[in-house]
């Protein structure tokens, strides 16, 4: 019988499942970035930056 | 060929007469680089194992050759000190690249439409092939596909990335090579692919054609662009890094990665053409559509859409709606995207999880995708009226509103059930022009009529009416193209799949062509209407550059007095 919980097996089976979480948190530390109170000034700066160049 | 006056601006008249010339390394490395380049050509084009090979050594020979007259004819006609970065405290952009790309977006443009509409004439009239086999349709088609995604698209994205870059980073391109090395370099690239596909070489995969030896100087033109890019970003005066940048080196940064993926092959000899991909069968399809797909979204989306993020707000004079949101807007883009090729491999070898995975994530991308046309949209709040008065940003958000469209319909699309009817058929390349003719075509179009004026410094265009005339015509073409293709297309899917009562198919195939008949001469006229508001653009931008009024010039480059 071939042995599942090998470490082969787990390495893998851990490296290539963590990316689903890893890549979800990034995503909400993003939204969390994109909504942060304190960074709404600049953000509607930066909005406004197409048409305050020279 | 337009002149060189065209594009360079004549800052050389500015007097310095303390500083002694010479070369810099990079333009002494350079020409020499080019010597030896035409010399090792020249021998590959002597040892050349097929005529088309011969024939591109060749032309790399002589394309070397005038490589190094131009840098050394550009070094002498340069004053001894290099264009400042800035002048005065302000920056000192460099506009003759940007002038160059625009005009040959404008050239590979019709070029390209113009042979989408000989392929559509010859899928009417297949005698239109004259048997010739330079003009079959099977070289046509993927000269008409670069032609106007490569070269007509290509273009458009290098000018109006140079030009946003540097206006919202409010620094100089970085490099005074670098920058034309860019631009000449990617259209050279251009004219190899194309004139390959006429004499039959290819690598037969989509929108990655050009053989080893194209794809190879993409690969360094493409790195020259990224450090042009990332460079100007570096140097920046502006601490933030607008949206619209970000979306430019997502499209710079992933085209890299899936050129390179894409195209591991295997030359048989280094003198001639074909070569052969590194893996095969299902693998390579994979690899293929994730490069195809992917091709899509940040060719034909991440980078179109950073000029919808800078050319609307301009033209509009509006902020961006919501900039919390194009932020989301980019990252759910960036993760989303680069899984959903597979959904061009439906019920074909690849294994079943992977086609459903790809159409998950085709799906999701209803999401970011709609949230963006909102965002695009939205921008004109307070400024609808604008709408009626100027064509120009009409065009601009007719594209948000066809991106809007095509964007939803592909996920549809994707769906397994609806692609087993819709896959193989033309509702696919009623989808594909939805995006291509609709979004990518007008804010191409759109951002060409803003930015002409504002590059070659005049107050504005030579007709607004013309714009009308070309945004009516083209709508027309693209309605008349979008709708057959729907029709065609969904006829073809059902005539295919309809059985008689005792379970034979209903239709040959031949009668199947036979019915698309009529579809393909609307599409054709269609395609013409199209090419038609091309050339009127054409000739407004040229009356532009020619006889338009110039802008009043900000007083520069007098030196202080010491």
């Amino acid at each position: 019988m071939k042995a599942i919980l090998t470490l082969d097996n787990l390495a893998s089976g851990l490296v290539t499942t963590i990316w689903t979480p890893v890549f979800v948190a990034i995503f909400l530390a993003i939204i969390a970035y994109a909504f942060w109170p304190r960074n709404k000034a600049e953000f509607d700066k930066a909005a406004q930056l197409p048409l305050r160049e020279e | 060929m337009v002149s060189g006056g065209v594009f360079f601006q004549r800052e050389s008249a500015m007097p310095q007469p303390s500083i002694s010339k010479s070369m810099t390394s990079g333009e002494s490395g350079l020409a020499a680089l080019f010597a030896v380049t035409a010399f090792l050509c020249l021998i590959a084009s002597a040892k050349a194992l097929d005529a088309p090979f011969a024939f591109h050594a060749g032309l790399s020979a002589a394309a070397s050759l005038a490589a190094v007259f131009f840098i050394v004819n550009c070094y002498y006609d340069r004053p001894a000190a290099l264009p400042p970065a800035e002048i005065n405290g302000r920056p000192n952009y460099n506009m003759g690249p940007i002038k160059f790309s625009a005009v040959m977006a404008m050239v590979w443009g019709i070029a390209g439409f113009l042979v989408g509409l000989i392929i559509a004439s010859q899928l009417a009239w297949p005698a239109l092939n004259f048997d010739l086999p330079w003009i079959q349709f099977g070289r046509l088609r993927p000269l008409h596909t670069s032609a106007v995604i490569f070269a007509f698209g290509g273009n458009v994205l290098i000018a109006t990335s140079f030009y946003v870059v540097q206006k919202s980073c409010r620094a100089r391109l970085v490099g005074d090579l670098a920058p034309w090395f860019v631009v000449l370099g990617y259209n050279y690239f251009i004219l190899i692919a194309g004139t390959g596909y006429l004499l039959g070489v290819t690598q037969s995969k989509e929108y990655a054609e050009p053989e080893w030896y194209a794809d190879l100087w993409l690969t360094i033109v493409w790195v020259t662009y990224l450090l042009v890019f990332l460079g100007t970003i570096i140097k920046r005066k502006e601490p933030h890094i607008f949206v619209a940048n970000w979306f430019y080196l997502a499209f710079i940064v992933t085209i890299a990665v899936l050129h390179l993926g894409n195209n591991p092959a295997l030359p048989v000899s280094f003198f001639g053409s074909k070569s052969y991909i590194a893996w095969g069968g299902i693998q390579d399809a994979m690899f293929q559509w994730w490069y195809g797909h992917n091709a899509v979204g940040f060719f034909l989306t991440a980078g179109f859409l950073a000029i919808m993020y800078y050319f609307i707000p301009k033209r509009a004079e509006r902020p961006i709606y919501s900039y919390r949101l194009s932020i989301i807007h980019f990252w759910a883009l960036i993760f989303l995207y680069i899984w959903a090729g597979p959904h061009h491999l439906h019920y074909t070898a690849l294994p079943d999880w992977t086609q459903t995975l790809g159409m998950t994530f085709s799906i999701m991308l209803w999401m970011p995708s709609w949230g963006g046309m909102i965002n695009g949209l939205m921008t004109l709040s307070g400024a609808w009226d604008k709408l009626r008065t100027d064509p120009v940003l009409r065009m601009l958000v007719v594209s948000v509103a066809f991106y809007g469209m095509s964007t939803f319909e592909g996920p549809m699309m994707s769906i397994k059930v609806v692609n087993s009817l819709s896959h193989y058929t033309d509702w696919t390349i009623g989808h594909v022009h939805s995006g291509a003719l609709g979004w990518v075509g007008f804010v191409s179009f759109g951002a060409l009529y803003c930015m002409v004026p504002w590059v070659w410094n005049r107050k504005g265009l030579y007709s607004l009416k013309l714009v009308n005339w070309h945004f009516w015509i083209a709508t027309l073409g693209i309605v008349l193209y979008i709708s057959a293709m729907w029709v065609s297309g969904i006829l073809q899917g059902l005539m295919w799949r309809a059985y008689t009562s005792l379970g034979f198919l209903e239709y040959s195939f031949i009668e199947t062509v036979e019915a698309m008949h009529p579809f393909y001469v609307i599409r054709a006229a269609g395609g013409a209407l199209f090419l038609i508001g091309a050339l009127i653009m054409a000739y407004n931008l040229w009356m532009t550059v020619r006889t338009g009024e110039q802008e009043v010039q900000m007083p520069v480059a007098l030196q202080p007095a010491e």
